[in-house]
C-alpha cells in the first residue's frame, strides 16, 4: 500500500515538474521557432515551423537595427561597469567586513540601504545635466556603477568574514602594505564571491532598460536592449525580425547564465541567505 | 595589529562616493523640490509648501490609485512567487527525475531583460492573433479567449501574472538551495516519531526555511515597490490608467515636464521606503556570521 502511494507521489511530482517547465519553455521556444521564419509567416507569432527555415533574419535584423554597434555598446557599458563595481566593491566590503567599528557598521547599512531606496529620475537627470554627464558614455556608466554597488557590497560582505584574519596579521607583519594585503591575499581568495558579483552584475547592467531610456538620447549611443525596444516600434508586425533581434539580445546572458550557472545559484544564496 | 591602517578607510571612498551622488543625493534633492512649482515650462522657482503632496493624497486625482496599484502589485506578485516557488522547490527537492533540468528552465525567465519578456507577451497575449487566444480557441474554448491587456478589468491581474511567470523560477531556485542545506538527521528523526509528510513540511523544513524566506520575501517586495519594466512594456499604465504603478506615473510626468510632481511621488516612495527599508535590511544582514 505504501509503496503504490510512493510511486502515485513520484508520478504527480514529475508531471508537475514538466507542467511547470513548459510553461516557463513555451514562450522561450516561441521565440526559437519564429526567429528563423520567412516575412509572410511572421505576422504573429505561433509555434508552426517555419516552411523554410530563414537564417537571412538575422542579417537582416543586424543591418536594420545597427545592432553591430548597439553590441559593441552593450558590451563596453557592461564591462566596465562590472570591473569598476567589482573592484571598487570588493575593496568597500572588505573594509567594511575588518572593521566592525560602530562608524563603519553604520556607513555600511547606508550603503546596504542602497538596495531599497528607489531613485529618484526626475532629480537624477538634473543631476546628470549640470555635472554634463547626461548623454556621454563615462555618465552612463558610472550610473550604472552607483546602481550595482550596494547589492555587490552586501554579497561580498557576507564572504569576507570566511577568510581568515590571521592570514592579514601574517601577511602584514611579511611586511604587506594594505593594497598589497587585499590584492595578494584578499581578492585570491574571494574569488567565487568576485565572481557571482561580476556574473550577476553583468546580467543586471546587460538587462537594464530606464537609464539609457532616459539617460541616453543619441542612437549611436544606444545598447541592445534600447535598439531591441526602438526596432519592435518599428516592425511591429515582422515577428520573424523582433524574435531575431531577441535571440541576439539575449544571446549573451543565457550563455554567461548556462556557463556560470553554479556561481550565480550557489554564489547567491550563499551570500545573499547564509551571509 | 591597527586595523585603521591595515584596512584604510579610503577603500570605500570610491563605491560611498558614487553611490551618494547618484542614488541618494536625487532623492533628497527631491524632497526638496517637492516644496516647489518646478516645471518645465517656467524658469523660475516657487515655493508652494505642501501643495503637491495634498493633491498627491487627495482622491480627486488617479495618484492614490497609482500608489495602491503599486501595493496591490507586490503583495499580489509576492505572495504567488513565494507560494508557487516553494510547492515547486519542494516538489524538486526529491524524486524527480532531471532535476536540475527543470531547475534550470525554471530560472532562465529571470535572466532574461524584463524588456523581452514584456514584448514577447505582448504578441501571446494580442487577443487577435496571439499565440495564447489561437491555442484556446483552437482547442474550443473561445469563451476563455479575453482582452487580456486591453480589457480593464484584466489588464492588471494578467500583468501580474507575466511578472509571476517571469520571477517564480528565481524564488523556487533560492528556496530550493535552502531545502537542500537542511541536514537529512532531521527528517529522520521526525519519521522515527511518526511525522507524515505535511507533518515534516510543518515542523522541520518551514522552520529550517525561515531565514531564505524572509531574504526571498524582501527581495520580492522590493522589486514590487520599484517595478516599472515589465508595466512599461506590456501596458504602459493603460488601459486608462488601469494598471499605473507609482514608477511609471513618474515617467509620464516627466515627459509632461511636471517635474514637482513627478518628484513629489519620487520623494513619497522615498520617504516610506527608507523606514520600510531599515526593517528589510535588519532582515536581510541578521545573522550575517554564522559561522
Amino acid at each position: 500500500m505504501k509503496s503504490k502511494n510512493a510511486i502515485i507521489s513520484s508520478i504527480l511530482k514529475n508531471l508537475l515538474s514538466w507542467i511547470a517547465t513548459i510553461i516557463m519553455l513555451v514562450p522561450v521556444i516561441l521565440i526559437l521557432i519564429n526567429a528563423f521564419k520567412p516575412d509572410e509567416e511572421a505576422l504573429t507569432m505561433s509555434m508552426q515551423l517555419p516552411s523554410v527555415w530563414t537564417f537571412s533574419n538575422f542579417n537582416k535584423v543586424i543591418e536594420k537595427g545597427k545592432l553591430v554597434r548597439s553590441f559593441l555598446n552593450s558590451m563596453l557599458y557592461t564591462g566596465c561597469t562590472t570591473v569598476i563595481t567589482v573592484v571598487f566593491g570588493s575593496m568597500a566590503a572588505y573594509v567594511f567586513s575588518r572593521r566592525r567599528t560602530p562608524k563603519f557598521n553604520m556607513v555600511y547599512m547606508y550603503v546596504v540601504l542602497g538596495m531599497v531606496i528607489p531613485i529618484n529620475y526626475v532629480t537624477l537627470m538634473k543631476i546628470m545635466q549640470i555635472t554634463q554627464l547626461n548623454n556621454t558614455i563615462p555618465g552612463i556608466i558610472l550610473l550604472y556603477v552607483a546602481m550595482q554597488t550596494p547589492f555587490t557590497i552586501f554579497l561580498i560582505y557576507g564572504f569576507v568574514s570566511k577568510v581568515p584574519v590571521e592570514l592579514d596579521e601574517a601577511a602584514i607583519i611579511d611586511g604587506c602594505t594594505p593594497l598589497q594585503l587585499f590584492i595578494k591575499i584578499a581578492l585570491p581568495l574571494l574569488r567565487p564571491a568576485l565572481v557571482t558579483a561580476g556574473v550577476l552584475c553583468f546580467l543586471n547592467t546587460w538587462n537594464e532598460f530606464i537609464m539609457p531610456l532616459y539617460f541616453l538620447n543619441s542612437s549611436e549611443k544606444w545598447p541592445m536592449t534600447l535598439a531591441i525596444y526602438n526596432f519592435f516600434g518599428q516592425f511591429q508586425t515582422s515577428w520573424n525580425l523582433i524574435c531575431a533581434d531577441v535571440l541576439l539580445t539575449c544571446a549573451p546572458v543565457i550563455i554567461l547564465y548556462l556557463l556560470c550557472q553554479r556561481y550565480i545559484v550557489g554564489g547567491q544564496t550563499a551570500g545573499a541567505v547564509k551571509g | 595589529m591597527n586595523k585603521a591602517k591595515v584596512y584604510p578607510w579610503y577603500f570605500a571612498a570610491v563605491s560611498v562616493l558614487l553611490y551618494t551622488a547618484l542614488s541618494v543625493i536625487p532623492g533628497i534633492i527631491g524632497i526638496g523640490y517637492s516644496f516647489t512649482d518646478w516645471s518645465a515650462y517656467s524658469k523660475e522657482l516657487h515655493f508652494v509648501g505642501l501643495k503637491n503632496f495634498i493633491k498627491v493624497f487627495s482622491a480627486s486625482d488617479d495618484y492614490l490609485r497609482y500608489i495602491s496599484n503599486t501595493l496591490t502589485f507586490t503583495v499580489v506578485t509576492t505572495v504567488f512567487k513565494t507560494g508557487l516557488g516553494l510547492l515547486l522547490a519542494m516538489i524538486l527537492s526529491k524524486g524527480v527525475f532531471g532535476k536540475n533540468f527543470h531547475r534550470a528552465t525554471m530560472y532562465l525567465p529571470s535572466v532574461l531583460p524584463i524588456l523581452v519578456t514584456g514584448l514577447t507577451f505582448t504578441s501571446i497575449l494580442n487577443p487577435k492573433y496571439g499565440f495564447l487566444n489561437n491555442t484556446l480557441r483552437s482547442l474550443g474554448l473561445d469563451f476563455l479567449a479575453k482582452k487580456w491587456l486591453v480589457d480593464p478589468k484584466l489588464a492588471f491581474g494578467t500583468v501580474m501574472t507575466v511578472d509571476i511567470w517571469r520571477g517564480t523560477g528565481y524564488i523556487m531556485t533560492m528556496l530550493l538551495v535552502g531545502i537542500l542545506a537542511i541536514p537529512k538527521v532531521y527528517y529522520e528523526a521526525a519519521s522515527i516519531d511518526g511525522a507524515n509528510a505535511w507533518q515534516k513540511f510543518k515542523y522541520v523544513t518551514l522552520p529550517m526555511l525561515r531565514q531564505t524566506l524572509a531574504v526571498t520575501i524582501v527581495l520580492n517586495v522590493l522589486y514590487g515597490l520599484k517595478v516599472f519594466d515589465i508595466v512599461y512594456t506590456l501596458t504602459n499604465g493603460g488601459p486608462g490608467h488601469r494598471t499605473e504603478v507609482m514608477y511609471t506615473a513618474v515617467f509620464k510626468m516627466m515627459s509632461k515636464g511636471l517635474y514637482a510632481e513627478g518628484t513629489t511621488i519620487s520623494s513619497v516612495m522615498f520617504i516610506f521606503m527608507v523606514i520600510v527599508g531599515y526593517f528589510m535590511v535588519k532582515i536581510l544582514t541578521r545573522n550575517e556570521v554564522v559561522e
